[in-house]
């Protein structure tokens, strides 16, 4: 220590190491709690695996709903060949919720004009990504959406 | 603006001191704000009409802190009812709509005569040395309106404010590195919801508020320490040609008349076009059609739409968000990369780049507005 000081260090030097380290730690002591407490805790979701939706005779053909899938927010369309496909409705663009439009007969993103088809892949506009694909299945009349595997 | 009211009485007028000014001046010794008030000028040119846009933005940020106070006696900052508490201001609360409608309209006047304030200094050149530090802060009260702007716009917790947010923190969350952190930051989790809301009602009415005025006062302290910038072709002329106005109290007088015309046009605005407040925000509701951010945000909106998804293997919009980044950098750091030419020569780079960086935003801007 002595010799430090002696060969490489005035001490003042010294003492401005030791307050500008001080200095650093004492910011950062007071900067780390502040900025984890910004941080959200992560709030337990409840999981949804499936969620059903109602009578397929209730929905319409050539139509498109969102529902609920635990916090997010999913579009399922029946197909004017009476065929059902379900998506994340969150644009992948920008994050938007889309809508199935009828007279497009396509996937609509209002924010930027971003188009999906009807097996969710980009048709025009912005999206880089297709739409995450939910699957539907058919109880004897009820339609049930749940998460595919992929 | 209250420092200003003592100054200017006396040492212009001559009149005999008041007693409330002998009073203060046996105290504070005032004799030296007299003399700074006396010397204190205004040059006079073609363009000293530019030189009133920085005090109509001062005086629109007072009309905010004033009808920002009175709204918050009303508005509650939470999920279920924020949307409520607004339609209660507008329909139930006397004058309740006047002051929402006056708020938001200032809010956008501010932010426009910001911008025409900081493209006259673009312009005029007086960003220039000794005045770099009165750009910047300049500058960075004009982001913090902005983000007064995006802020404020989620509060009433509306379908379009509602979407917007999304889009603009998801813009936020495709920043390199840290965006992910700051969408969390911002969103107060993944997705905009009630956390978002007491967010950004924190950020709005104490954060901003706060870092505002420090800047605030930054900027008029370097102003006032430096004297009002004169351009070039003025600062050349001899001395005799030299006009200038008297800052106290020719100038204030003329500034207090503008003020009053813009409180007449933004009463005018605020009665005739309420501002709307639209249907609740449902986040299992599809965007609606039409949707878009605030004017002032509006170019960059449309340039996204033509952006492709994906160019070469880059996300599209990452591509818009670097260029701009870059873009905003480039233009802040003005100071850096200007080169001050000989006097008698103008660096014509400077004002070609203001324009077309001006034909570029209002380009856009229009079409935005065709095309929504």
């Amino acid at each position: 220590m002595n010799d430090e000081i002696k060969t490489g260090k005035s001490r003042r030097e010294f003492l401005n190491d030791v307050i500008v380290g001080g200095v650093s730690a004492w910011l950062l002591a007071i900067l780390y709690p502040v900025i984890s407490y910004l941080d959200p805790p992560k709030s337990k979701q409840v999981k949804v695996s499936q969620v059903n939706i109602g009578k397929s005779s209730d929905f319409e053909i050539n139509s498109g709903k969102i529902i609920r899938f635990g916090e997010k927010p999913v579009l399922v369309i029946k197909k004017s060949n009476g065929e059902y496909a379900a998506f994340l409705a969150e644009c992948t663009h920008l994050n938007c919720t889309v809508q199935f439009r009828k007279d497009l007969g396509q996937i609509y993103c209002a924010c930027h004009n971003g188009k999906y088809d009807l097996n969710g892949k980009v048709a025009s506009g912005p999206p880089p990504a297709p739409l995450t694909k939910y699957d539907v299945a058919i109880k004897g009349e009820e339609v049930i959406v749940f998460k595919g595997e992929g | 603006m209250q420092k200003e009211q003592p100054k200017k009485q006396e040492p212009v007028t001559g009149k005999p001191k008041s007693s409330l000014m002998q009073w203060l001046d046996e105290r504070y010794n005032l004799s030296a704000l007299r003399e700074f008030a006396k010397k204190k000028s205004v040059p006079k040119f073609r363009e000293t009409i530019w030189y009133y846009f920085g005090g109509i933005a001062l005086l629109l940020f007072v009309v905010q802190v004033i009808t920002g106070i009175l709204l918050l006696m009303y508005y509650k900052g939470t999920e279920d009812i924020a949307y409520e508490s607004v339609r209660f201001i507008d329909a139930k609360v006397n004058f309740g709509w006047l002051i929402r409608s006056v708020h938001s309209w200032s809010a956008n006047l501010m932010i426009l005569s910001i911008v025409i304030h900081m493209f006259s200094v673009y312009f005029l050149k007086a960003f220039r040395k000794p005045r770099e530090l009165t750009w910047y802060t300049g500058i960075a009260l004009l982001l913090i309106s902005m983000a007064f702007g995006f802020s404020g716009y989620l509060l009433p917790w509306n379908e379009l404010a509602y979407f917007a947010t999304k889009v603009g923190t998801d813009i936020v969350g495709q920043v390199p590195f840290v965006g992910k952190f700051m969408l969390t930051l911002m969103r107060g989790g993944e997705d905009v919801t009630g956390a978002t809301l007491s967010r950004f009602f924190g950020f709005h009415v104490a954060l901003f508020p706060g870092i505002f005025v420090i800047f605030l006062t930054l900027h008029l302290l370097f102003i006032q320490r430096q004297g009002i910038s004169e351009p070039d072709d003025w600062a050349q002329k001899e001395e005799k040609e030299k006009k200038t106005i008297p800052f106290f109290p020719n100038f204030v007088l003329r500034e207090l008349l503008i003020w009053l015309i813009v409180i007449n046009i933004l009463a005018i605005l605020a009665v005739y076009f309420p501002w709307e407040l639209g249907n609740k925000a449902d986040s299992f509701a599809p965007a609606p059609q039409g949707i878009k951010p605030e004017w002032y945000f509006l170019f960059m909106f449309q340039v996204l739409k033509y952006i492709p998804g994906k160019i070469w293997m880059i996300n599209g919009e990452i591509i818009g968000i670097l260029f701009f980044g870059l873009a905003g950098l480039l233009w802040i750091i003005v100071p850096f990369w200007d080169v001050k030419l000989k006097p008698g020569y103008r660096n014509r780079v400077i004002t070609y780049t203001g324009l077309g960086i001006l034909a570029f935003i209002i380009v856009f801007t229009i079409i935005a507005f065709i095309a929504g």
